[in-house]
């Protein structure tokens, strides 16, 4: 087995600043595509929202990035990372071990679930350092895991090492699955609704924990979440996604006040809970998400969408609009219909 | 100051009867922890500590607080489930504190209760309709079947999802389901803990709209709890806000928003993220910061 040359050189990439390249990534169970045609680029530093309801693709495309999916899901395309010198879509797990936890790390939604009941939390931190080798002993290993415990803000981090993860409530675990993540400074940090379960005083604690984190690290980072405001404070890049397809992209100011895609308009709508119709209602977007692999043919919203037409059962083409913005809709948003993000879309399906 | 007041009373009009809906007079509850050592018991938690609000009838009642505040107990004891360790409570001026499982009866069907996890909260073997149906079991109401499509109509599910289980439905759905349940015995009171907080942003407003209609339509009274202001702000006229157990301020929702004078609230508020203020250029750290005016 030869070991993994620590500087692999950066070939196939398009920029030497780019961290993580997504090309045509596809993810597929017999037959049905639940993921396609996801194309993105991350640089080193840059902080990257991916939006969009339950069941629109988000986790599916970071899982696959991770190649963490089951085996019976089939992804296909590229997935390029800085500092690797083999694509991560289709490594063997040998090698995606080697990846994971090093050039790239992911915190999950449920840090309970993340962490080994069974273990010392200082212990866990220590293991991703050793197995990694980026500590030589563990002694050392120890102390950096203590140091990691202090830098997520655990108060007495020599005791919070010796410590088993029931000990901690649920925000103070999700600080230390962040310090496992950040262990050996990654180049990508993916994080999957890191604060869905959290109070919001303890989110504004941990997500101002991830994004110190990142920026200390020029860590590039992965942010899903359906929460637009969590998006729109953290990151600087948004792409939306539905029925497994990035439908719109671009930068959060952007994209927040100019959406140019119906759904990024729906969502927008509908999670700003100051703005009612003339009935005293809430705008939503009318139906519900499709179970997976069966979005409709054509545009993938066209089903929930009250400004579809005929045209839209042919796949809308995407519209660049900058370099990392675009959107894929027959009928956008007008560009100077500006700042009416309230436009009232279907009143609620099922009730008159 | 906090508002501490217990006798807040809606305009007239609004309600005809002088009667609180919910009356809560200086509750408290213990907990007692395990022994941990052979000589002293343990000191025991103070869950609720003097909690005292009305709620008059019609009115939407908001409690915020996060986990551990003690909102969770305070259901409890509302719904009858667990008993106060002193001071009493009330619904519609009857106390129940002291009563017997069998005397609650009235309070089981007066207020019902909607939970914060639609599939936990929903028996995975039983079909919508019996779980619907259930509470007019209970109850032994003739007309069953139609009086559950009627509820499931009501909460804009089609009626023949009767025969299906819960785990063929969506969150949103689910919480449909939950709430068609909670209407089944025809309560006055609704109670609805974190009844949005595990869905999507898009059905969350559907969801909200439906409790909003719900409420208005059968002239409902709503008690809301939630760790979220912005959604309390748009459900309810007045609000408390817990805090360790206690009610740190009470008032109507629009004043404690705009003007919140705990610090407790102001930090609770500062905390929550919203797309007007990211787009201003509120940062995590902005976020995480104490407010200080």
């Amino acid at each position: 087995m030869t070991p993994v040359p620590d500087t692999a050189p950066a070939s196939a990439q398009d920029s030497p600043d780019d961290v993580l390249a997504v090309r045509n990534l596809e993810v597929a169970v017999g037959g049905r595509k639940l993921v396609e045609d996801v194309d993105f680029t991350i640089r080193a530093g840059e902080r990257v929202g991916l939006i969009g309801e339950s069941g629109s693709g988000k986790s599916l495309t970071a899982l696959s990035i991770m190649g963490l999916l089951p085996e019976d899901l089939r992804t296909t395309g590229s997935v390029r990372l800085a500092g690797v010198d083999h694509d991560l879509v289709g490594a063997d797990e040998t090698r995606m071990s080697r990846v994971r936890g090093k050039e790239i790390a992911m915190v999950f939604q449920e840090p309970m679930t993340a962490l080994n009941p069974t273990m010392r939390v200082g212990r866990q931190i220590a293991e991703v350092l050793l197995i990694h080798r980026t500590r030589p002993d563990r002694a050392s290993a120890r102390a950096a895991a203590v140091e990691l415990l202090a830098q997520v803000g655990l108060p007495d981090p020599e005791a919070a090492a010796h410590a088993y993860p029931h000990q901690f409530s649920g925000g103070q675990r999700q600080r230390v699955v962040l310090a496992i993540a950040l262990a050996n400074d990654p180049a990508l940090l993916v994080c999957d609704e890191p604060t869905t379960a959290l109070d919001v005083t303890v989110q504004a604690r941990v997500l101002d924990l991830i994004v110190r984190g990142v920026e200390d690290r020029r860590s590039a980072m992965l942010f899903i979440t359906h929460d637009l405001a969590v998006v729109a404070t953290v990151c600087e890049r948004v792409m939306v996604m539905y029925g497994g397809r990035v439908v719109e992209s671009g930068p959060v100011r952007e994209v927040f006040t100019r959406p140019r895609h119906r759904y990024t308009q729906g969502l927008i709508g509908a999670s700003d809970l100051s703005v009612v119709d003339d009935r005293g209602r809430l705008i939503t977007i009318g139906g519900s998400v499709p179970p997976a692999g069966h979005f409709p043919a054509g545009c993938v919203f066209r089903n929930r969408c009250d400004s579809a037409s005929e045209s839209c059962a042919t796949r809308p083409d995407w519209r660049p609009t900058g370099p990392d913005s675009g959107y894929a809709c027959f009928h956008p948003v007008p560009e100077n219909g500006a700042h009416r993000t309230g436009v009232p879309m279907n009143q609620e399906a099922g009730r008159a | 100051m906090p508002d501490q007041s217990t006798s807040a009373k809606l305009a007239p009009g609004a309600g005809t009867d002088p009667v609180d809906a919910i009356s809560v007079r200086d509750v408290t509850r213990d907990y007692r922890r395990p022994r941990t050592s052979l000589r002293h018991p343990s000191p025991p938690v103070h869950a609720l500590r003097g909690v005292s609000f009305a709620v008059p009838q019609g009115q939407r009642f908001g409690i915020v607080g996060e986990s551990g505040c003690g909102k969770s107990t305070l259901l409890r004891i509302l719904a009858g489930l667990d008993r106060p360790t002193s001071g009493s409570v009330a619904i519609d001026g009857r106390d129940i504190t002291g009563l017997r499982e069998r005397q609650l009866r009235f309070v089981r069907e007066r207020l019902q209760l909607v939970f914060q996890d639609p599939m936990s909260s929903l028996d995975p073997r039983m079909r919508v309709g019996d779980i619907v149906g259930e509470p007019l079991v209970a109850q032994g109401h003739p007309n069953r079947r139609e009086r559950v499509a009627e509820l499931l109509e009501a909460v804009g599910l089609p009626t023949d999802v009767a025969d299906r289980y819960p785990h063929q439905f969506s969150g949103g759905q689910r919480q449909r389901i939950s709430i068609a349940r909670a209407l089944a015995p025809r309560p006055k009171i609704i109670v609805a803990d974190e009844p949005v907080s595990a869905l999507d942003v898009s059905v969350r407003a559907q969801v909200l709209n439906l409790i909003a209609d719900l409420v208005d339509e059968l002239s409902l009274t709503l008690v809301f709890v939630s760790h979220d202001l912005s959604v309390v702000r748009h459900v309810c006229d007045r609000v408390a806000v817990m805090h360790d157990g206690q009610i740190v301020e009470t008032g109507p929702t629009e004043q404690v928003y705009e003007e919140p004078q705990h610090p407790y609230t102001r930090r609770l508020i500062a905390a929550v993220p919203t797309l007007g203020k990211a787009l201003s250029g509120v940062s995590a750290a902005d976020l995480n910061r104490e407010y200080r005016p």
